[in-house]
């Protein structure tokens, strides 16, 4: 059996992976260089300096890191909870499963969601209207905006920490703390000293993983926000659709390299706490 | 000591529901309030006509041909995209577990690399792919498998892998071999039996992940039905409410069902490390 044959196994994967991922990577990373004639060019990179694409990147780390951090502290609390009940339970497979749906299935339903809940025939929006005579959109309708977004962004980022903070807390001893007990350590002690120090790296980490979740985030925004492009993403799905920019179809391609940067500067972060928390979590 | 130990189990315990309960009850606000909206009737009445509709397949293609195209193509990219990553991965896995293990890491490179590529970057680039689909394979919306297959790698790949480190491959199909097995019995008839709760969950997750798919669909023009629910949405939002509303019931029930397969696993991983 020759080496040559083994390698044999893999091409189709390689093939696939190689037109569906590669080429495509390819296209965005080369085609931000070129402009529509093909020629090399900087014009779409220095493009992105322009005010209304800074803005929307702004908007977009603004947004992301707003989500990221209210999703983290939220969702390690109810992890904590979840771990001090036992691993099969019935609540805590509940809960973990609901998290799944809503941190990954999100989107367009999660738009639906918040639309029957505070739009502006919502069934909270009718209740505090005509039950306790609060009107949410006195100051205007923000759920189709900014403000909006960032609460549904919030409502799917506290799942999502859940699942990615879970194994982390799963990985703290209780002889741990009967340790730090037993050498008359009182709780602050435990978590300022113990738990926090080990948490740390993983709360920080998972919190990264979060920003790069809603900074890559489409579909929700596609939904709800009816009026320009206020994120990145959207601004791709202007550049993609419309033909208002010509001489600029390659600024999409610019943009999304943008995108791709800043999410692969947070992972490889993510992915260094990753490693220093597996260190004590086997 | 286990006093103190008790009191902090009840404190715990305490404190546990109070964090479930409020969080459930924000939680579970957005989906009442779908409920809520897809029964709401006439004059504040409560009506069941919206769900009697959904379910009633026959008028629901006549009146709402859109959202029935969406739905038959999603059902359809559900099973092709299922089927075309386990076809893609299992054996890829396997095989560089068993003869290649110098590219083990760059398999994985490769398919975690989704996870760094955000979904609207992807489709930038899909397009021009894609022109060449339409080229050799026609532009039916069944041929976003492909891109679908890309996007379940990473989470696939994780199950899959998992499920894998928790068997001894090597030995097994080395057993098989010098019992005479061809290397399609060892894959079928003895390694995929052995990995059967982690290829289970790499296909419920890829299952979750195609319901809920919308970028890749939207911006490349086909149709699923996370694309008709949003086209729906603006003239008629109560039926894509409705169709929202059980397309997240659905996938909770299948992640559910999910959590006893994992938890299967987990189990048996621990006997085997204490025997």
């Amino acid at each position: 059996m020759s080496r040559r044959r083994d390698l044999l196994g893999v091409v189709p994967f390689l093939v696939f992976v190689g037109i569906f991922l590669i080429i495509p990577t390819l296209v965005v990373a080369i085609g931000a260089f070129l402009d529509d004639q093909n020629r090399v060019t900087l014009d779409n990179v220095t493009a992105l300096a322009d005010g209304y694409i800074v803005q929307a990147f702004v908007r977009s780390i603004v947004l992301s890191a707003v989500t990221a951090v209210l999703g983290a502290v939220i969702g390690a609390l109810l992890g904590y909870a979840l771990v001090t009940a036992r691993p099969d339970s019935v609540v805590r497979r509940v809960v973990t499963s609901a998290c799944g749906v809503l941190a990954q299935f999100g989107g367009v339903t999660l738009a639906f969601a918040f639309m029957a809940t505070i739009g502006l025939s919502g069934f909270v929006t009718l209740f505090l209207r005509d039950s306790l005579g609060i009107d949410i959109f006195a100051g205007g309708v923000w759920l189709y905006d900014l403000p909006g977004l960032v609460l549904v962004y919030t409502y799917f980022q506290i799942p999502l920490m859940v699942i990615v903070f879970l194994p982390a807390l799963d990985g703290i001893r209780p002889q741990w703390r009967e340790a730090t007990e037993s050498l008359g350590g009182s709780t602050w002690h435990y978590w300022r000293r113990v738990a926090g120090p080990l948490l740390a790296p993983a709360f920080i980490g998972s919190t990264l993983l979060l920003f790069a979740n809603a900074f890559s985030a489409y579909a929700t925004a596609a939904a709800l926000v009816s009026q320009g492009s206020p994120i990145v993403p959207l601004q791709i799905r202007s550049a993609l659709t419309s033909e208002v920019l010509l001489g600029r179809e390659n600024l999409g391609k610019a943009m999304a390299l943008g995108m791709v940067v800043v999410v692969a500067v947070v992972m490889a972060l993510y992915a260094t706490l990753q490693r220093r928390t597996s260190r004590w979590l086997d | 000591m286990a006093g103190l130990v008790r009191r902090r189990a009840r404190r715990q315990r305490v404190l546990r529901w109070v964090i479930v309960t409020v969080l459930s009850i924000v939680f579970l606000l957005p989906l009442v309030a779908l409920l809520e909206f897809t029964t709401r009737g006439p004059g504040g009445t409560l009506t069941w006509d919206t769900w009697r509709e959904l379910f009633d397949f026959q008028q629901l293609s006549e009146t709402y041909p859109v959202l029935w195209t969406g739905m038959k193509a999603s059902f359809w990219l559900v099973l092709l995209s299922v089927a075309l990553t386990l076809v893609l991965l299992v054996p890829t896995v396997v095989w560089v577990r068993l003869r290649l293990p110098r590219l083990r890491r760059l398999v994985e490179f490769v398919c975690l690399l989704p996870l760094t590529i955000p979904a609207i970057v992807l489709v930038v680039g899909l397009a021009p792919v894609y022109a060449w689909v339409v080229y050799f394979v026609g532009g039916s919306s069944l041929t976003l498998t492909f891109a679908y297959t890309i996007l379940a790698l990473p989470f696939a790949y994780r199950a899959i892998d998992t499920g894998l480190s928790a068997i001894d491959v090597r030995t097994l199909a080395e057993a098989a071999r010098s019992l005479g097995a061809g290397w399609a019995t060892v894959m079928w008839r003895v390694v995929l039996p052995n990995i059967r709760s982690a290829v289970l969950s790499a296909a419920f997750l890829t299952v979750a992940l195609v319901l809920g798919e919308f970028t890749i669909a939207s911006l490349l023009n086909r149709d699923n039905v996370q694309v008709a629910i949003n086209q729906l949405g603006k003239s008629s939002a109560t039926i894509s409410f409705a169709v929202s509303l059980a397309a997240l019931v659905l996938a909770f029930v299948l992640l559910f069902l999910l959590s006893f397969a994992g938890g299967k696993r987990r189990r048996s991983r621990r006997e085997r490390t204490t025997s």
